[in-house]
């Protein structure tokens, strides 16, 4: 225990006369959330969209009207040509070509049922497909009211067949935890978990290696410290570092973002608590399998690719194949996002989230031995 | 007669590569001895399993009484060790580094204190004592290297190249310093390039391809191979086409 104090006491001078590390360590949270947490959305706003009107109607100008209106879509460009808006399409001044053909507004009439052609570019996948619900929902709004309207005109006039009442099946959704569908309150959770495996992870397995490359290490492991002496003063001040961060992280996404927290604040921290454990035996076990800290870099990063791929940040776990499923369940990230985002977010007690603590539990204990017994004083 | 070390067919292969190739080598307590070879001869990779870094191939080794394989943390508590590279931590002070070496040797508050001003004291580096390592010369911060390898006197200390890049005067006095803790009891076993360094050693080994080519005292070693000087029987032993 004594030894232990003057190893920690080493590493937080060490830590401390490091200006640029302790700058960073203040600056990262705040300008991650701040840049990630507005660009990374799947929020499409302003499409730019080329009008092709072969019917000149009121009907199809009020289509038009509509989109535009729903604040989604800006008419750039407008032609009578498809080729034209296909010219644009390619040329990316547009996003999406709206035909709306000729006969448009006599279908409608006459036969209640009418097309409109949407041409995106799908080139992102993702963004395409926000694109076109927007649209769909748009037009069904119409429709509804076309259909009420001409309904009226039909009902008006006696010599006329009674309108059929058509059953209409209206879906009204409604996103609970979130009802305004803010994808920031949804985006910043999962920035703090990305942010604390970055500090958790990549500053640990720096630090032991920066040691190596220094002599130090080697210095040290002639001296009879014991090994989880050893490990527990380099990762203890790296976990309160981390959980300052998190701090900051919590301070900065409530008063910038009002991003609510629905459940106990202290559950968010005992979570955060244990998956460190975690991120933090990782960044040791990066450091015991290299030698630099040009690959312990790399490595870090590599292995941070996968992280945050199967992790659920920026894709959804449910639209995985089953067997990235299986990966993503083995990752504590996952679940200390999912953990994160149910406190945060729908106000989850201890009760709801057993599980998530439960696994980041396990995968602490399991990383952390891992990280002890690859930590070797001789060199076999 | 107690042996300090005591090193029995002691091998390391990398692979193909014989590094260390059955040495035996026993130490007196007490005495300085020179672990001397030509670069690439084996030396550091002896030292490193001597104190516990490097494991063996095969052989067997035991340091202050202790099985090198079997009782390595005993090992460990028992030796102080300087490596070719400067090892102190350049970003504390030179009494923060002392701190932290005591402390982790198991010294209480008041030794530590008293040990550190002696040890200033003599190296003449009171006024260097809230100074950061790194800004120390070179000369200083070996011979500080050593005092803190020193620290928790232990039996046995180990010395790799302590010397290597200080000027003449500098090295006279580290010298001064290693006889000052023989005296004292502790084993020294260092290795060194200079040959007027292995003539102040009380015996000495000399190293070429992982063996163990020659042991003795200086004295015997010139007799044995009718040499006017220590540097000529290392070159006929590490150059023996030339």
């Amino acid at each position: 225990m004594r030894t232990l104090r003057f190893l920690l006491r080493k590493e937080f001078l060490q830590i401390l006369r490091d200006p640029a590390l302790v700058r960073m360590l203040f600056m990262i949270p705040i300008v991650q959330l701040m840049i990630l947490s507005n660009a990374a959305t799947f929020e499409v706003k302003r499409s730019r969209m080329h009008v092709v009107d072969h019917d000149h109607s009121a009907r199809s100008a009020a289509v038009i009207q509509r989109l535009v209106a729903s604040g989604r879509f800006v008419a750039t460009e407008a032609s009578n040509s498809v080729q034209r808006g296909d010219d644009a399409l390619m040329r990316r001044n547009v996003e999406m070509i709206l035909v709306i053909p000729h006969g448009f507004e006599s279908d409608l009439v006459r036969t209640r049922a009418a097309q409109v052609q949407v041409l995106l570019n799908a080139e992102d996948g993702a963004a395409a497909g926000v694109t076109q619900s927007y649209v769909r929902e748009v037009l069904a709004r119409y429709a509804a009211e076309q259909s009420v309207a001409l309904a009226a005109v039909a009902s008006a006039r006696p010599e006329a067949p009674p309108g059929r009442g058509v059953p209409r099946v209206e879906l009204r959704t409604r996103g609970w935890y979130n009802p305004e569908l803010d994808y920031r309150h949804y985006m910043v959770p999962g920035i703090l978990v990305q942010l604390l495996t970055i500090v958790g992870t990549l500053l640990t397995a720096m630090n032991v290696v920066r040691e190596k490359e220094a002599g130090t290490l080697e210095q040290l492991n002639v001296t009879p410290i014991p090994r989880a002496t050893f490990i527990a003063a380099k990762l203890i001040p790296l976990w309160v570092i981390a959980m300052v961060v998190l701090t900051i992280g919590l301070i900065v996404g409530r008063l910038v973002f009002t991003v609510p927290m629905l459940g106990p604040l202290w559950l968010v921290f005992a979570g955060a608590a244990l998956y460190l454990l975690a991120a933090l035996g990782i960044g040791l076990w990066i450091s015991a399998v290299t030698e630099t800290q040009q690959q312990a870099m790399f490595v870090n990063f590599a292995m941070l690719m996968v992280y945050l791929l199967m992790s659920g940040l920026f894709t959804p776990i449910a639209s995985m194949p089953p067997w990235a499923q299986w990966v993503a369940r083995a990752n504590p990230m996952m679940h200390f996002i999912a953990l994160m985002r149910g406190v945060m977010l729908r106000g989850a007690g201890p009760v709801d989230v057993l599980p998530q603590l439960g696994v980041l539990a396990v995968s602490a204990a399991l990383v952390l031995s891992i990280a002890i017994w690859r930590y070797q004083k001789r060199a076999s | 007669m107690t042996l300090a070390i005591e090193v029995r067919d002691l091998t390391r292969r990398f692979g193909d590569f014989t590094a260390v190739d059955a040495i035996s080598v026993e130490v007196r307590a007490g005495e300085v001895f020179g672990f001397l070879g030509a670069n690439g001869a084996g030396k550091t990779t002896a030292i490193r399993m001597l104190i516990g870094l490097l494991a063996p191939t095969s052989g067997s080794a035991r340091v202050a009484g202790f099985d090198v394989l079997t009782q390595s943390e005993d090992v460990r508590r028992n030796i102080g060790y300087m490596s070719q590279r400067f090892s102190l931590y350049d970003d504390l002070t030179v009494s923060e580094n002392i701190t932290l070496y005591g402390g982790i040797y198991g010294l209480d508050d008041a030794t530590i204190s008293a040990r550190m001003d002696a040890m200033l004291q003599t190296l003449d580096l009171a006024s260097a004592r809230r100074s950061m390592v790194r800004s120390l010369p070179l000369g200083w911060k070996q011979k500080l290297a050593f005092s803190v390898a020193m620290l928790h006197r232990p039996r046995v200390v180990f010395l790799d190249e302590p010397t290597g890049g200080v000027d003449p005067i500098t090295r006279r006095q580290f010298w001064e310093m290693i006889y000052a803790a023989a005296a004292e009891g502790t084993t020294v076993f260092a290795t060194t390039h200079y040959m007027d360094e292995a003539e102040y050693c009380d015996r000495l080994s000399i190293m070429v391809d992982g063996r163990i080519a020659a042991m003795g005292t200086p004295g015997e070693l010139k007799a044995a191979y009718n040499a006017p000087s220590l540097d000529e029987v290392f070159v006929r032993l590490a150059r023996p086409a030339a």
